[in-house]
């Protein structure tokens, strides 16, 4: 009995003695040789591999960002919305102005009582086959489909679609602003725009560009592009697309005298303190739907 | 006849339902505006070439083709162009179209509107094959595919069959049914200017034997007519997808379309029973695509009919003539069960490749709970073309679109069999064009570089 | 406000869905077991009737309090896991045992890969081997028969199955043909598991799912052919070793395999392609281990062990697509 024992511990001991030394030859060998910076950049990174940045990973990003550094001794065009570019910068030896946090609008406020269903669908739940079977429940053709593209794309569980309003909703602390959800909308209606000083941002809640007259027939609240924000802008942060307004978040100095000239309540004015007491109500609620 | 036909793999065996298939066509006087869908087929939408406040006759060119794959649009009324606007078709998407104000009914001159036959072919090859195209003919089953150019047959190729498909297995449809019932010599006619475009020695209408009476009155009018020569009847098993094109090549030659490649590689064209006639009437009459055969249908309908109506007509009026929508309609459909379009506005136009407005109730309707898939196989067994559709499904929803064209997606030819027979109510063929579309694109891009 | 429905195509359904397909199994197995009651009395109603109840509760039970999903207990998988677990075990099996076992089959075997159609292993044969090696003695202790309607034959606590019987005979040295003539004439009865003894019975109810379409008849033909070919070339050449081959084709859990749970949709090949070879292997498999393993039965093994190949025979054997036969 006790042979056997003695006998099995030599055996698996040498065993295991020849396989380490193979082992470690073979990692001797067929070692690649890589620089240690990559590691450290991608350690800083938020690992979510979310391909905003148009690398396939957070791993290619950090290869790229220590390849510019070495190359070109800049890390211009290189961007994680969702890391902090500045430490990457220092471990590149270089420095880099911190840009300004951005994030994912939902351009479209067609909620199921702005909006009312006119018809329902059923079936697959994706926004990009349902686009091509009809206009949509309110029957505007720009409008959020809520079947959640956006939110299967997204890496950091920050887009859901609210199942009473119908519509999906960004949340203001998870979002990076990396740009996924964008390219997954079939309809174009996720924007990435800076985050605005103090978080207060204002900007058009609409996308749709149909005539005003048939906007009216299917949303309360869908922008008809009336101009009047345009003519009221003093700081011509406005531009028209076809019918539909578009604020230039550049030019926007958020003086929301464009948010009280709606007539439709298409602005959208984010996180700003109520000014006036009769539209507290509103303020609230416009906050509880971002 | 010959014996009974089927193509050997899937299918499936929906109710047949078609509860028109003794009622005469009826024409739907002209209303009194049409709204004429400049995109009326496959490809791009034809560009307008009338204006607001234009005086149009019957017949007279109102959009002209644009590029190759895209069909010319005439007006189908006489009258004034009160604008040229968008219009919703049944989608709810705003596509532009021609709005005419009608006045009387005034033909353009040199269209015999006349129901004389014509059996004298006079046109060569090239002027038919020219006539189609500027008569705006497209395959009027429902993919509205310009027929000019499947009739273009490429100088390597040769045709020898022209295959008409007169299946019609979708359910509820039975405008082609009518047609050939009521408009035989036309429609052998039909085939026997189409065997003359591309020069095929022989022709087969494969019709599925639960339309066994139209079947028979073919074969009799062919026997006793030398003039039909070559032109053969090819009863079919009834079995759905019989009409779709690969499937009814298989069952009438027995050859299979290689993936990927065109019917022509077979050697067969195949024409719908509705195109063929029109072809008829462009070529014989000098009359273009401006009418068409539709089935107003559904249980709860009243009367179901078959209705032969102006392009543009709206559909409010088809189902007027119905006897109105029945109050628990949850369900309209563009075309067949099968395969037909959801409408979702109350009114759109008729176009070239609306065979049908089918009216459903709830419980008529594709039950929408969906289960787990079972892994029964159910779908395997069922698809024609030998495809693994829970597979595709599956490989769609987690978006790896390498692995969708490794699987054959876009051999799909979308019949739906997949779906119609899944126990667990997944909506396989939703997910399966979503891919196909991915899928596309993929090769696409792959091939821009 | 018109409230249309929008969906894809097709629009209409051809009316099968999973419970439909669920009851018809429910009642494709009601013969064999009227007749297990018939064999083994109302411990057969005991057996059965704890064995689903567990099976349900669990599934109930996991799917309310840990995935928190929709409930499914009403399309009826697990009524049949329940089913089929009870037709496993032997009458006497006491009932704590049946509740170990069905919390297996349905937890593990079939809830933890994400419940109906995610399972790779036939849950009820995941908790019957489960138990066969938890509780080797009660699992292979078989009461003797007790038929409704007739006096007791014996006297006998506990009865051989007759493929056990003839497996230790064998190892006795006893040939096979004494085995079977004299056992044969004396008493007819043997004992067994539920659903080993009412072969007709299973037959029956397998007929009914080939017509209404819920299996496929490929599947069970060539598992009976498999091992029925095999043993009759055996039992040609020594018929002193090797026993009459329709004993292997009726005795043990053969039927009741080849019809009822090599024919589980979810783990089974999806082609009929696989399916045969599926089929093939589970026969080959259920041969070998009767002739020369160490079980007297092998039929659960081999439906275990062809289940873990599924997903390898799934991905060789492909439909023949349509428009291949065309060289390109």
């Amino acid at each position: 009995m006790n042979d056997i024992l003695l006998y099995s511990l030599i055996v698996l001991g040498v065993l295991g003695g020849i396989l380490a030394v193979i082992l470690y030859i073979v990692a001797q060998k067929f070692k690649v040789e890589e620089n240690p910076l990559i590691d450290e950049v991608e350690s800083n990174l938020s690992g979510a591999n979310c391909g905003g940045c148009g690398f396939a990973g957070c791993r290619a990003f950090a290869e790229a960002c220590v390849k510019s550094a070495a190359d070109k001794n800049s890390l211009a065009g290189l961007n994680c919305t969702s890391s902090d570019m500045t430490k990457v910068a220092a471990i590149l030896g270089l420095t880099v102005t911190a840009e300004e946090p951005k994030i994912a609008v939902v351009r479209c406020n067609g909620t199921c009582e702005n909006a009312p269903k006119k018809t329902h669908y059923e079936g697959a739940d994706i926004c990009a086959f349902a686009h091509t079977l009809f206009a949509g429940g309110s029957g505007c053709p720009n409008a959020c489909l809520g079947l959640g593209d956006c939110v299967k794309k997204c890496a950091f569980d920050a887009i859901h679609v609210d199942p009473e309003l119908g519509i999906a909703v960004v949340d203001e602390d998870k979002c990076v602003g990396c740009g996924t959800c964008t390219k997954a909308c079939p309809r174009g209606i996720i924007e990435i725009r800076p985050k605005g000083k103090n978080n207060r941002r204002i900007y058009v809640n609409c996308v749709n560009i149909e005539k005003g007259a048939i906007t009216t027939k299917n949303c309360k609240v869908g922008c008809i592009g009336c101009q009047k924000c345009l003519k009221e802008c003093p700081f011509e942060a406005i531009e028209m697309r076809g019918t539909l307004a578009y604020i230039n978040p550049d030019k926007c100095k958020q003086c929301r005298k464009c948010v009280d000239v709606c007539p439709r309540g298409s602005i959208m004015a984010v996180n700003f303190p109520p000014r006036k007491p009769k539209e507290v109500k509103e303020e609230v609620n416009n906050e509880s739907k971002q | 006849m010959n014996p009974k036909k089927t193509f050997p793999k899937g299918g499936v065996h929906p109710e047949e339902n078609k509860l028109s298939s003794d009622k005469p066509i009826i024409t739907i006087p002209i209303p009194k505006q049409v709204i004429i869908p400049l995109g009326q087929c496959l490809g791009a939408p034809a560009e307008a070439i009338v204006k607001k406040g234009d005086e149009v006759k019957v017949g007279q060119l109102i959009g002209t083709a644009k590029g190759f794959i895209s069909a010319n649009v005439h007006s189908s009324v006489s009258g004034k162009v009160s604008k040229v606007d968008e219009v919703m078709d049944h989608t709810g998407y705003r596509k532009p179209a021609v709005f005419i104000d009608v006045e009387g009914d005034e033909w353009l001159e040199g269209i015999d509107s006349s129901d004389n036959l014509v059996r004298e072919i006079t046109l060569s090859r090239e002027e038919i094959i020219e006539r189609v195209k500027s008569h705006g003919i497209v395959g009027m089953g429902g993919a509205t595919f310009p027929t000019s150019v499947k009739l273009s047959i490429p100088k390597d190729k040769k045709a020898e069959f022209v295959i008409i498909n007169a299946a019609e297995c979708e359910p509820y449809l039975t405008c082609d049914n009518r047609l050939l019932l009521e408009k035989p010599y036309e429609f052998l006619i039909g085939v026997k200017i189409l065997m003359k475009a591309v020069d095929a020695p022989k022709a087969m209408i494969g019709i599925e034997t639960n339309k066994i009476d139209a079947a028979e009155l073919l074969d009799k009018i062919i026997k006793g007519d030398e003039y039909y020569h070559g032109i053969e009847v090819q009863p079919l098993q009834t079995k759905y997808p019989q009409g779709g094109e690969k499937q009814l090549i298989k069952a009438c030659t027995g050859r299979e379309v290689p993936s990927g490649k065109l019917p022509i590689e077979t050697g067969c064209v195949v024409v719908n029973v509705a195109s063929t006639y029109a072809i008829y009437e462009a070529v014989q009459k000098n009359k273009p695509l401006i009418s068409r055969v539709v089935t107003v249908t559904g249980k709860s309908v009243k009367n179901p009919s078959n209705f032969l109506v102006r392009i543009g007509t709206s559909s409010t009026v088809l189902i007027e003539a119905v006897g109105g929508l029945p109050e628990n309609t949850t369900n309209i459909i563009n075309g067949g069960p099968m395969m037909g379009k959801s409408v979702s506005v109350n009114d759109f136009p008729v176009i070239k490749g609306t065979s049908g407005i089918l009216l459903m109730t709830d419980n008529e309707a594709q039950p929408r709970k969906v289960g787990n898939c079972l892994r029964c196989g159910k779908c395997i067994h069922v698809c024609p073309m030998g495809l693994e559709p829970f597979l595709l499904c599956r490989l769609s929803k987690n978006n790896m679109f390498e692995e969708t064209e490794a699987e054959r997606i876009m051999d799909c030819i979308e019949c739906g069999s997949c779906e119609f027979t899944c126990p667990a109510n997944i909506p396989l063929l939703d997910y399966i064009r979503y891919g196909k579309s991915k899928t596309g694109q993929l090769i696409r891009s792959r091939n821009q570089k | 406000m018109n409230n249309y429905t929008i969906s894809g195509s097709p629009h209409v359904h051809g009316g099968e869905s999973t419970k439909k397909i669920m009851y018809s199994v429910i009642i494709a197995l009601m013969p064999a077991f009227l007749f297990s009651i018939y064999y083994f009395g109302f411990d057969a109603v005991r057996v059965t009737l704890i064995s689903v109840a567990a099976c349900v509760m669990v599934e109930w039970l996991i799917q309310k309090f840990l995935i928190k999903g929709q409930c499914t207990i009403s399309d009826g998988s697990a009524i049949i896991t329940g089913i089929l677990l009870a037709f496993n075990l032997p009458s006497n099996i006491p009932a704590w045992m049946i509740i170990i076992g069905s919390i297996v089959a349905i937890g593990i075997g079939k809830m933890s890969f994400g419940g109906l159609g995610n399972n790779p292993f036939n849950p009820a044969l995941v908790g019957r081997v489960f138990m066969l090696i938890s509780f080797p003695k009660a699992m292979t202790t078989w009461p003797t028969p007790q038929p409704l309607f007739s006096n007791a034959l014996t006297d006998a606590v506990t009865g051989p199955t007759l493929l056990g019987h003839i497996k230790e005979g064998l190892a006795q040295g006893i040939s096979a043909q004494d085995l079977i003539i004299y056992e044969n004439i004396k008493d007819f009865i043997y004992s067994g598991s539920l659903g080993e003894i009412g072969s007709i019975a299973i037959i029956i109810g397998g007929l009914f799912l080939i017509i209404r379409k819920v299996i496929d008849w490929q599947t069970p033909v060539t598992i009976i052919a498999t091992v029925g070919i095999v043993a009759t070339a055996c039992w040609l050449i020594d018929p002193v070793q090797f026993v009459h081959p329709m004993v292997h084709i009726f005795g043990g859990g053969l039927m009741l395999g080849a019809f009822f749970m090599a024919t589980d949709m979810a783990t089974s090949p999806m082609t009929m392609k696989g399916k045969i070879i599926f089929s093939l292997g589970i026969g080959a498999l259920t041969i070998i281990i009767r002739l020369w393993g160490a079980y007297p039965e092998g039929m659960s093994f081999a439906i275990l062990i062809m289940n873990a190949f599924v997903p390898l025979i799934n991905k060789v054997c492909k439909p023949t697509r349509f428009g291949n036969t065309v060289k390109q």
